[in-house]
């Protein structure tokens, strides 16, 4: 398909500005003024429609058709939710219209919004108060450090190393690290963290320990308690990535199983779209010897019922966004908590876990289960049996997209060997799921039979398989003469 | 319950499969004292109720109409077209493209995209886009570090104080060496910055127009950054690039901003969109994702994730960065909003802002004792003025004509109390500006 810049026709316009009512120019000394415009396309309205619902069409969304991404929590977005953040007293409010003196009074709906989200959220995760700047679950995880190091330095700690388990996403690492602190990771036993090999690993130049719980296999850790409690024997915190939380929403809470600060990925267990990849928005709680270290500003409930804006938080790591964080994406969640209330939050949960365990044992006879137990929110297989017929992990994926799948989260976890991780999520009905089994029960059938068959997938997509060693070492990231 | 397909039945049918009698079966890993007893969250509401509770909250905001606040976030028109284009759930209802055969529409998107952005800053390369303006200042600053192998770092103040209050947290555990240049008359102190420029240093941070709205020539800066092998970091505001010199004109090294203008509602704070780009040689430096083009197996033209050697789920804490998602659909709509547009389109919009605010200048400088704070600066489409008295006060008594008139500078610079930033857009009309004079008049002859 052309690129947009290849259908530019000289001189043809879409959007016009309003003209200039005023009789000024806007002078600006030619010195400062670029020579050429820059070389934006030239299109109608209806070329640059047309040409996004063409590319539209090369997208498989969630409300194209099952999109099991294990770890990524591809749930239903409700459309309501889109509808109240287009509400022109959300949409057009400045964000610096309540540092303005008596601008507080003109928010106070936006600040009820992050003020009830902070209760919320603080309710469900079983912490003191949540700061909604992060702007995605990677910067909350970044916050979360932050806050561990401002803990730390203002009790006049040592502390140099962050404990992170070998099933960690890569962002708990990446995160400990653009923080300033070393990485040491902590091999699983049975697919969790074991108590003797972090006892093993406990000093006291230990900051804190990032955790997934549920964890990346879907397991759920019953020594949970035993780890935060030896990490807070040397003053250390514990911190969970509540990437998984959506497995336990309203059964049992991070704040009970003795972690010390939290990151909500709001598209995960709350809903929010995930836009292709953003944006998002990573809510972070903590408990309260925390609270005087969480980003500037929080919001202040005064005694008349008027919110307000805190700024003079001597101890706080300061901004971690430019104002209040993903504004947007904060609403939508509100109203989803709103419309499901404390049963459908605990819905949930279980729905999630039973499609999981459902999808676990139906396809447990055709594929290698590593881990088997009860699950939580998503189950991992390995492909290790197809692969040894020569049909590994990757192919499996892609022959699901021929069938109309989108597939799932494939060598994630790093620790089992052709990993495929599977999360169906509790908006899936058991139709879904059905044919979902039927054709991974097909697939694994042909791996036996006939493995050739599954070669050279997927053969139904807009492109078949994409030479991504030549995208590296040559690589074309933009298209920059329209002559090319 | 809402949004959860699977009917009593189906559910007993599929616990009776798994071999549990009941959902609570499903949770007996979790011991019993860590379990919820009692939620304190509220029943929920059926769509109706919460459309009518947050319509309501809604309505208790005040989007100023007669609104001239920017510093860094401006009010511009939305065209239906690109609401259309960017509601389309085939976009937003999707996750990252892991799986480019089925995400080539996300993928061409944010080649284009980067495309765009190439092409407004003429530099070679841009990623897919960063959270927002302030993480992409930072995620700059740890990119000219990784180049250099440099650790001094040089901010001047007439940088965004919301961004540089954000490079602080960031920075404070990283033993950086950060130095804030004192601007002068409205513009990086030339002497002072030469002065502080070392060959320990590993970049100078500037920003055009700077948050004071003064237009600047940063070919010297580059030039005097270069002499001691650091590099230029220009944070700009894209809708100011229809008309002004490009970074990469100037020769910066690094180009970032806060693509908000481009189609994004101010939003109370988000979603924005952070872009960065960069010269060719140092692609593989950047931090984000990235797409590519390349080829199928048949020859055909697709799209890619790549250059992944260098991110987090690869490279775990030896990453460029720890961002793992990018504003994809904030990076979609800066396209869509461009395509709109157009190479006539931009500049035509980038006039009328320069027109507007050059009357509003003029109109506010015939009010008797307000002043152009730098008068002899160049404005694209935002000032400052000075007020007799505290602008503070004068906010609050225009908030009561249903006007708000700017940021007021003693926020951020204790000696500019009286200072008041001013921002125009196409939005504002004529009548707008006259009102927003008259009524400046008559609070300070009152």
């Amino acid at each position: 398909m052309q690129l947009i810049y290849e259908k530019s026709v000289p001189g043809r316009r879409a959007v016009r500005t309003v003209a200039s009512d005023v009789d000024t120019e806007g002078r600006i000394k030619s010195s400062l003024l670029r020579d050429t415009p820059a070389e934006l396309p030239e299109l109608s309205e209806l070329d640059v429609v047309r040409h996004f619902t063409r590319l539209s069409q090369r997208n498989f969304g969630l409300d194209s058709a099952f999109y099991p991404l294990g770890s990524c929590t591809m749930k239903y977005n409700p459309k309501f939710t889109e509808r109240v953040a287009h509400y022109p007293g959300f949409a057009y409010l400045h964000p610096l219209l309540p540092q303005l003196p008596g601008g507080e009074m003109l928010v106070q709906g936006a600040l009820a919004v992050l003020y009830q989200m902070d209760r919320l959220l603080s309710e469900i995760c079983g912490m003191a108060a949540f700061t909604m700047q992060p702007l995605a679950g990677s910067h909350g995880e970044l916050t979360g450090v932050m806050l561990m190091a401002a803990y730390h330095r203002d009790k006049g700690n040592h502390k140099t190393t962050i404990l992170i388990p070998d099933s960690a996403h890569g962002t708990n690492p990446a995160s400990a690290a653009i923080a300033g602190y070393k990485v040491q990771t902590i091999p699983s036993k049975d697919g969790i963290m074991d108590v003797e090999a972090l006892h093993a690993a406990l000093n006291d130049e230990v900051a804190g320990i990032m955790l997934t719980s549920p964890n990346t296999l879907g397991l759920f850790n019953p020594q949970i308690k035993e780890l935060t409690d030896l990490i807070h024997s040397v003053d250390g915190l514990a911190y969970y990535d509540g990437a998984n939380l959506n497995a336990v929403v309203g059964k049992c809470r991070p704040g009970d199983m003795g972690f010390d600060i939290v990151h909500v990925n709001l598209h995960k267990t709350f809903a929010t779209p995930h836009g292709s990849g953003g944006p998002g928005a990573g809510p972070v709680g903590v408990v309260e010897k925390l609270r005087d270290y969480l980003p500037t500003s929080v919001v202040h409930e005064g005694p008349d019922g008027s919110l307000s804006l805190d700024y003079d938080r001597p101890k706080s790591i300061g901004y971690v966004a430019p104002f209040y964080g993903n504004f947007g994406i904060v609403l939508r969640a509100y109203a989803y908590i709103l419309r499901l209330g404390k049963e459908g939050l605990i819905r949930v949960s279980e729905n999630a876990v039973l499609n999981a365990n459902y999808i676990m044992r139906k396809l447990q006879p055709y594929y290698h289960l590593p881990y088997d137990r009860v699950c939580k929110h998503e189950c991992v297989f390995s492909a290790e049996r197809q692969a040894r017929k020569g049909v590994n992990a990757m192919m499996i994926a892609k022959a699901l997209l021929d069938r109309g799948f989108h597939a799932p989260t494939v060598y994630f976890p790093l620790i089992v060997p052709e990993a495929m991780m599977i999360e169906p999520t509790e908006t899936e009905s058991k139709e879904t799921l059905d044919d979902f089994i039927d054709a991974m029960i097909e697939i694994a059938e042909l791996a036996e039979s006939d493995p050739e068959a599954l070669k050279g997938s997927p053969k139904t997509t807009v492109v078949s398989h994409l030479d991504e060693v030549r995208a590296a070492r040559q690589p074309d990231l933009a298209f920059l003469t329209d002559t090319e | 319950m809402p949004f959860i397909a699977n009917t009593d039945a189906q559910q007993r049918e599929m616990l009776a499969a798994v071999g549990a009698q009941d959902m609570e079966d499903l949770f007996a890993d979790i011991p019993p004292e860590m379990r919820c007893k009692n939620l304190d969250i509220p029943p929920g509401l059926t769509e109706q109720e919460v459309r009518r509770k947050l319509a309501r909250l809604a309505d208790h905001n005040v989007p100023n109409e007669i609104g001239f606040l920017g510093g860094g976030y401006y009010d511009h028109f939305i065209p239906a077209a690109l609401e259309a284009i960017v509601s389309r759930s085939e976009f937003y209802t999707a996750y990252t493209p892991y799986q480019p055969e089925v995400s080539q529409g996300a993928l061409q998107a944010i080649y284009e995209y980067q495309s765009a952005i190439c092409r407004l800053t003429d530099m070679d390369v841009s990623n897919a886009s960063l959270y927002d303006g302030g993480t992409a200042v930072f995620e700059a600053i740890m990119m000219a570090m990784r180049i250099t192998g440099r650790e001094r770092i040089l901010i001047d103040d007439s940088v965004s104080p919301i961004h540089r209050k954000m490079v602080r947290s960031y920075t404070r555990n990283l033993g950086i060496e950060l130095i804030e240049t004192v601007s002068t008359n409205g513009l990086p102190d030339r002497n002072a910055i030469t002065k502080e420029l070392n060959d320990q240093t590993a970049a100078l941070i500037v920003q055009n127009p700077n948050f004071f709205g003064c237009i600047d020539d940063l070919t010297d800066l580059a030039e005097a950054a270069h002499r001691q092998g650091a590099l230029l970091i220009a944070s700009v505001y894209p809708v100011s690039l229809g008309i002004l010199k490009s970074p990469g004109q100037m020769g910066a090294d690094i180009v970032v901003g806060e693509g908000q203008s481009l189609g994004m509602p101010v939003s109370f704070g988000g979603p924005y969109l952070g872009f960065m780009a960069t010269r060719q040689k140092h692609a593989r430096k950047m931090p984000g994702r990235i797409a590519g083009r390349t080829v199928d197996d048949q020859g055909r033209q697709g799209f890619v994730l790549t250059l992944q050697a260098r991110e987090q789920h690869i490279r775990r804490e030896k990453a460029t960065s720890n961002i793992c998602t990018n504003q994809a659909l904030c990076a979609l709509t800066a396209l869509v909003y461009l395509s709109l547009l157009g190479k006539k389109g931009l500049p035509e919009l980038a006039h009328v802002c320069a027109a507007k605010a050059e009357y509003a200048m003029e109109r506010l400088r015939q009010v008797p004792g307000v002043t152009l704070c730098y008068p002899d600066r160049w404005y694209f489409n935002e000032f400052v003025v000075r007020l007799p008295i505290n602008a503070e006060k004068v906010i609050r008594g225009l908030f009561h004509r249903g006007i708000a008139a700017g940021f007021p500078l003693g926020h951020y610079w204790s000696e500019m109390d009286n200072c008041l930033l001013v921002a125009v857009t196409e939005k504002r009309t004529k009548a707008d500006i006259d009102f927003l004079a008259h009524a400046l008049e008559v609070i300070l002859c009152s």
